[in-house]
């Protein structure tokens, strides 16, 4: 057993942990943040990302005991004072998740994609989201919220009433 | 999806890293960006007695010049890599190449070293390497020593390192555009986030409209990554209607294997292909 | 008072209630659930495809920490029975014995040998590895052909043969007496290759049990909770009625969790056998082997018709990979296909046959589309064969053989009633929005300057049956169950509404969608309708979601008994403003007296003096609430016209998509966001299997594309973006006039975009590529035409 020490949408937790327990795991099973979940065994659906000191990881190739130290964040610690994010306002509004099961991921993922290039075009969002896998949308209307909310960021808060391809959304 | 039980340490130094990996023997794997091992683990197909978390040593971070050479702490990120200024003006062809590997998040865990150390031929780095003639410095009980790229990759998997080595440093000799090289990775594969079915790493100086000097890394066509070195020779002193032909010979010396996407004739084919293209775009012939 | 509804809901694109707890990570996944004292299951998979078991060895496993229990096969057989097939399509179909867990002989790889129950997840994969199996192997049966022939290898020694069933249907003239009349008569071979339908939620299943009155509670991520229990019930001997079946959220299914599997009953089995709760949750790589597989069939048809391209009759010979065992309906699946493949064309005679075989891969069942896509391709690559051989455009061969608009209902020579339709609405705005003629006319330059990058354009017009189903029919094709759905509305005191559904949505919308129908149909705001559903305590009647069924089936009955709620409201009303109920008019939730409109009472009103019920009309039940259950006259048939244009790099062989265009006819529209969202998922599957998927299995019948890093599910780059259009043609069969949109992007875009790949490269003396169209198979496509073209050049010099 490991001692860590992490800080996870806001609380900081000590814990004993098995070194070959995966941050999703310690996440879902030992803090009971079930908002992230796991989609795969080998990295490539991007479910259970979240972000870690800044930069978005998966959480399933993420060593609980390697973010000893550490800030997370997850979906469930991205509104603030029951504001949610321009993203998850976004998604909503542009029916970007059907099922929702990845909708965490895109969601974290998109969040590093903004913070590091604030107005992206659609092909740079569909690039930035490679490693995130949706099997009900097709992805068209994620990328369409993600440019939403990066138009909503760059305006005021609450001016997205338009998509990329101008087609109207009742909201 | 669950990792065996192992043993982790997490050396603060690379004296200690290395003790660590002396004493552990044949049973310790070291554990980098985790992008590659982590999936291994989580798959069972990889059960260390010992992970030796290398993570936590700052002087494995880092970009810097030494004179004609630039040099990439082992444990720099994908994505440190991508944004570095002096990795983009010395080695632009590593910055390009990284930026097609896995997708973003794993980029901000994968490591340059890991990567080169992990050996897949399939990877996209271990041949870019080989193409700019990189020196791996590794650092053992006997101290360290350097071991060029093309004697690094030995076989599907395996490097020349000993399981008592850390790699510590890649070392770059400087390729910028304003020396007259150019460079371009072509990536081919299947689904955006797949490794490549091929690719090639073009590097090429050039010299009054002709190649002076081109060098190719092949991935994914042997067990190791390879150079093109017949297509290499050929491209001396050619202009842009010599590509063509010199690229032909792309795929002689190498033997790619045959899985569901891929025979072996078709990644050869793929091999000339991709090296007339790359090598075109790398000189600013296409 | 309260506040009434001012604008129509159904039509308008209302984002969705089921949002808000998933985009914030406030889910309910199967997973999440924790209970007290819970244990978790792991589940021991033959490595092999066939073998004999000849020794599973338990015990070690309960020698590691934290393990409770172990279990063999032979273990669990008593007291359970096989795992059930709900569809036997013929009288003398083969029904194999399934155990959940293999006793005395594994027939696929993943089949499952031995469970561990274990204090933690962690505890229970370890322990898989200390559990010792000794394996005699048997040959592999993989090729459906030789699976058939005298002295093949049998997945079932004891029922001697490969051969699940053969079932024909041959409708209209005689085919043979036809194809005598034909000037053109093809014949093609196409291979639907199998599919992991990759539902984003793994499947789990967590069982809480009450012991001392044996009663359980089954989570599960299914797609059929009722039919789950039912099933559950059968297979353990647990009685109904203390069986309740919970599926919280779920993350998707398109068929895959359209099932009662083996973990299931394990999981149930487990719990009642320790009386302690337990969980079982697959990871991505095992359920690639335990969740059943999609398509998976060879197709032989043979197509007959005029010089002037008039179809005059269609054959039809299918084999069907059914895989080790009969799952849910397994057998059923291609048999849904059979009606499809004579799709939107008129023709005299019509020759099915399907032969279902077994082999020892994963059972196939449903996946999106199930039996629907793979005979729309079929029929659409082979009509565009038939309109190069005739020398006509693909569009015009289409025009000059589908069913006319003024010609519905039709009755196709399958015996399917199409109700409605409108093929040249659909074709003519999908052909505008495409620029067919520009995209001809460059394809034509290209061609003839020698582009290395080739221009292609597909065609696919599709139809399809949906709204399963006529429970009469289903008897007809021995289907166990019915085709009815439920729906029940309560009028809560306050005013507010609870619709309680037997659909079981997971991702498609039915919480805002049946809202949007409550409310206008009871004139109340759309925030005031809460949707009950994937529960069987809480909504006891239903056959679930699968088969584009929810909205057509279940939809309608929300509908009816929003009326049923009306019609009672109306009497309650009509006493207390002391009016004859008939003189009352409805609209947006009040009653009023015609001709005195101060004269009113709200449909909350109403709701809340039958809570008091102080004043009901003599001998009224003192309710408004209503249930109805809607037993579908017809299928629904969407249909629609999609048209794909990609380049193909000849020297790589690689497809790019360049332009999607879709038009589909889906009736009326209750939320045109959710529909074109469901389009376009459909869209990204059926591309999926055209250009990138396939479950590919080694000689020994191990499945080598068996992590998500083999096996190739799209992401955003991979996809472009689509052009989706609709026309509005209502269905007669439903007072919605809705049709079903789950499957239609599905089923119409893999031909589409293999006909454009084909297009593409015809020139160049391509016929076929099958799927997936990986840049590797295009270019050996484009090798072998080469040495076809030399071959016959050499012949003729």
């Amino acid at each position: 057993m490991t001692r860590i020490s992490v800080k996870v949408d806001g609380t900081t937790y000590e814990d004993e942990v098995e070194p070959r327990l995966l941050l999703i795991h310690y996440l879902r099973d030992r803090l009971g943040l079930t908002g992230t979940p796991i989609g795969c065994d080998t990295s490539n659906c991007g479910a259970c990302t979240v972000d870690l000191d800044g930069e978005t990881v998966k959480s399933c190739s993420v060593l609980a005991v390697q973010t000893d130290g550490s800030e997370v964040t997850t979906v469930q610690g991205l509104a603030t004072n029951g504001e949610w994010h321009p993203l998850q306002t976004a998604f909503h509004e542009r029916h970007a998740l059907q099922c929702g099961y990845c909708t965490p991921g895109m969601i974290m993922a998109a969040r590093g994609l903004l913070r590091e290039n604030p107005h992206p075009s659609a092909d740079a969002v569909r690039h930035a989201l490679e490693g995130n896998l949706c099997r009900c949308t097709g992805y068209q209307n994620i990328v369409r919220a993600v440019l939403a909310a990066s138009e909503a960021s760059a305006s005021s808060p609450a001016s997205a009433s338009s998509t990329a391809s101008g087609q109207e959304v009742t909201t | 999806m669950i990792p065996p039980a192992f043993e982790y340490a997490r050396p603060a130094s690379v004296d200690e890293a290395v003790r660590t990996l002396a004493d552990a023997g044949e049973d310790a794997k070291v554990l980098a960006g985790g992008q590659s091992l982590l999936p291994l683990l989580r798959l069972r197909l990889a059960f260390p007695e010992l992970v030796v978390d290398v993570g936590r040593i700052p002087s494995l971070r880092g970009v810097c010049e030494d004179g004609d050479s630039l040099v990439v702490g082992a444990m720099t990120t994908h994505h440190d890599v991508i944004a570095d200024p002096l990795v983009r003006r010395h080695a632009g062809l590593l910055a390009a190449a990284t930026a097609t590997v896995a997708d973003p998040a794993v980029r901000h865990r994968g490591t340059l070293g890991g990567s080169l150390a992990h050996a897949d031929p399939g990877g996209d780095l271990p041949a870019v390497a080989l193409a700019l003639g990189a020196e791996l410095v590794a650092v053992g009980p006997q101290g360290q020593r350097t071991i060029p790229a093309r004697e690094f990759f030995v076989d599907y998997l395996q490097t020349a390192l000993r399981p008592d080595e850390l790699l510590v440093e890649v070392r770059l000799p400087k390729t910028d555009e304003s020396a007259g090289w150019g460079f371009h990775y072509e990536k081919f594969s299947r689904v955006a986030q797949a490794w490549p079915m091929v690719g090639v790493a073009a590097l090429v100086r050039r010299d009054n409209g002709h190649i002076a000097e081109a060098r190719i890394g092949l991935s994914n066509m042997g067990s190791t990554p390879l150079r093109a070195s017949a297509t290499e020779e050929a491209l001396a002193g050619a202009a842009a209607d010599g590509v063509a032909r010199a690229a032909q010979s792309a795929a002689e010396g190498t033997r790619p294997s045959a899985d569901a996407s891929a025979s072996p004739e078709y990644r050869a084919h793929l091999a000339r292909v991709l090296t007339r293209r790359a090598v075109l775009a790398a000189a600013g012939m296409g | 008072m309260s506040e009434q509804l001012t604008e129509r809901e159904v039509g308008r694109s209302r984002p969705r209630k089921e949002d808000a707890r998933l985009v914030t990570g406030q889910t309910n996944w199967t997973d999440n659930i924790s209970v007290n004292g819970l244990l978790h299951l792991a589940i021991l998979r033959s490595p092999m495809a066939h073998a004999r078991i000849d020794r599973v060895d338990v015990a070690p496993a309960l020698e590691r920490p934290g393990v409770i229990a172990a279990f063999t096969g032979r273990d669990l057989s008593e007291g359970t029975a096989s795992l059930p097939c709900a569809w036997p399509v013929t009288e003398d179909i083969v029904l194999p014995d399934h155990p959940a867990v293999a006793v005395d002989e594994v027939r696929y790889a993943g089949d499952p040998v031995a469970v561990v129950v274990a204090r933690d997840r962690y505890a229970a994969a370890d322990a898989l590895e200390a559990i010792e199996v000794d394996y005699e192997p048997l040959p592999p049966v993989l090729d459906l052909e030789a699976a058939l022939t005298d002295g093949a290898p049998l997945v079932h020694a004891d029922k001697g043969t490969n051969r699940c069933f053969v079932w024909p249907l041959a409708t209209g003239e005689n085919y043979e007496t036809v194809k005598q009349r034909a000037d053109v008569v093809l014949h093609r071979r196409y291979l639907q290759q199998r599919l992991i339908p990759n539902a984003m939620e793994p499947r789990a299943v967590v069982v809480t049990p009450l012991p001392a009155s044996g009663e359980y509670t089954v989570y599960s991520a299914t797609q059929v909770p009722h039919v789950l229990r039912v099933m559950l019930s059968m297979v353990t001997g647990v009685p109904e009625q203390k069986l309740r079946v919970i599926a919280p959220d779920v993350g998707g299914g398109f068929g895959s969790k359209l099932q009662v599997y083996g973990e299931e009953v394990i999981a149930l089995d487990v719990a009642r056998r320790l009386g302690r709760p337990v969980k079982w949750t697959e990871t991505r790589s095992e359920g690639y082997l335990a969740t059943h597989h999609g398509r998976g069939q060879i197709q032989d048809i043979e197509i007959a018709a005029t010089r002037e391209g008039k179809l005059l009759g269609l054959k039809v010979d299918l084999l069907a990979d059914m895989g080790a065992y009969l799952m849910l309906v397994t057998p059923g699946i291609p048999i849904l296909g059979a009606f499809m493949y004579p799709a939107i064309y008129k023709m005299d005679a019509y020759d099915f046959t399907c032969t279902g075989v077994f082999t020892t891969r994963t059972p196939t069942d449903a996946y999106r589309g199930a039996g629907r896509p793979e005979a729309t391709y079929a029929i659409e690559r082979i009509m565009d064969e038939l309109a190069v051989e005739v020398g006509l455009d693909p569009v015009e061969l289409r025009r000059r053989n589908w069913i006319g608009h003024e010609e519905f209902p039709y009755t196709s020579i399958s015996g399917l009633t199409y109700d409605s339709g409108n093929y040249e609405a659909a074709t003519d705005k999908a052909l505008a929005l495409f620029g067919y003629d520009e995209l001809r006319a460059e394809q034509v330059k290209r061609n003839e300057s020698g582009d290395s990058v080739r221009l292609g354009i597909g065609v696919s017009t599709y139809t399809e049956m949906c709204g399963l189903a006529p429970s009469r029919v289903l008897r007809d094709l021995r289907y166990a169950a019915g085709g009815w759905e439920a729906a029940s509305i309560r009028m809560l005191p306050t005013g507010k509404v609870e619709v309680v559904t037997g659909t079981s949505p997971h991702g498609q919308g039915h919480e805002t969608c049946w809202s949007q129908i409550a409310a206008d149909a009871l004139g109340v705001p759309f925030e005031d309708v809460e949707v009950v559903h994937g529960d069987t305590k809480a909504a006891p009647q239903g056959m679930d979601t699968y088969g584009s069924r929810s909205l057509v089936v279940g939809g309608a009955a929300v509908h009816h008994a929003a009326q049923k709620v009306v019609a009672k409201a109306r009497k309650v009303a009509a006493h207390l403003l002391e009016a004859n109920e008939h003189d009352l008019e409805f609209t947006q939730g009040v009653f009023s007296v015609k001709g005195s409109p101060e004269a009113r009472r709200t449909i909350q009103e109403v709701a809340f003096e039958t809570f008091s019920s102080h004043d009901l009309p003599d001998g009224m039940e003192p309710t408004i609430n209503a249930e109805h259950l809607v037993d579908p006259e017809n299928f629904s048939y969407p249909h629609g016209t999609h048209l794909c244009a990609v380049e193909v790099d000849t020297e790589t062989g690689r497809t790019s998509i360049r332009s999607y265009v879709c038009v589909d006819d889906v009736g009326r529209v209750i939320n045109p966001v959710i529909v074109e969202g469901q389009v376009h998922g459909g869209l990204a599957q059926g591309i999926a299997q055209a250009l990138y998927e396939e479950a590919v299995y080694d000689d020994e019948g191990n499945l080598v594309s068996g992590t998500m890093a083999d096996y190739l599910v799209p992401s955003a780059p991979d996809l472009p973006e689509f052009t989706t259009g609709r026309t509005e043609t209502p269905a007669t069969s439903n007072p919605l006039g809705v049709k079903g949109v789950g499957e239609a992007g599905t089923i119409a875009s893999t031909p589409a975009v293999v006909n454009a790949i084909v297009d593409a490269l015809r020139p160049l003396g391509v016929q076929d590529i099958a799927m997936p169209c990986s840049p590797g198979r295009v270019w050996e496509a484009l090798q072998s035409a080469q040495s076809r073209e030399s071959g016959k050049e050499a012949q003729s010099s």
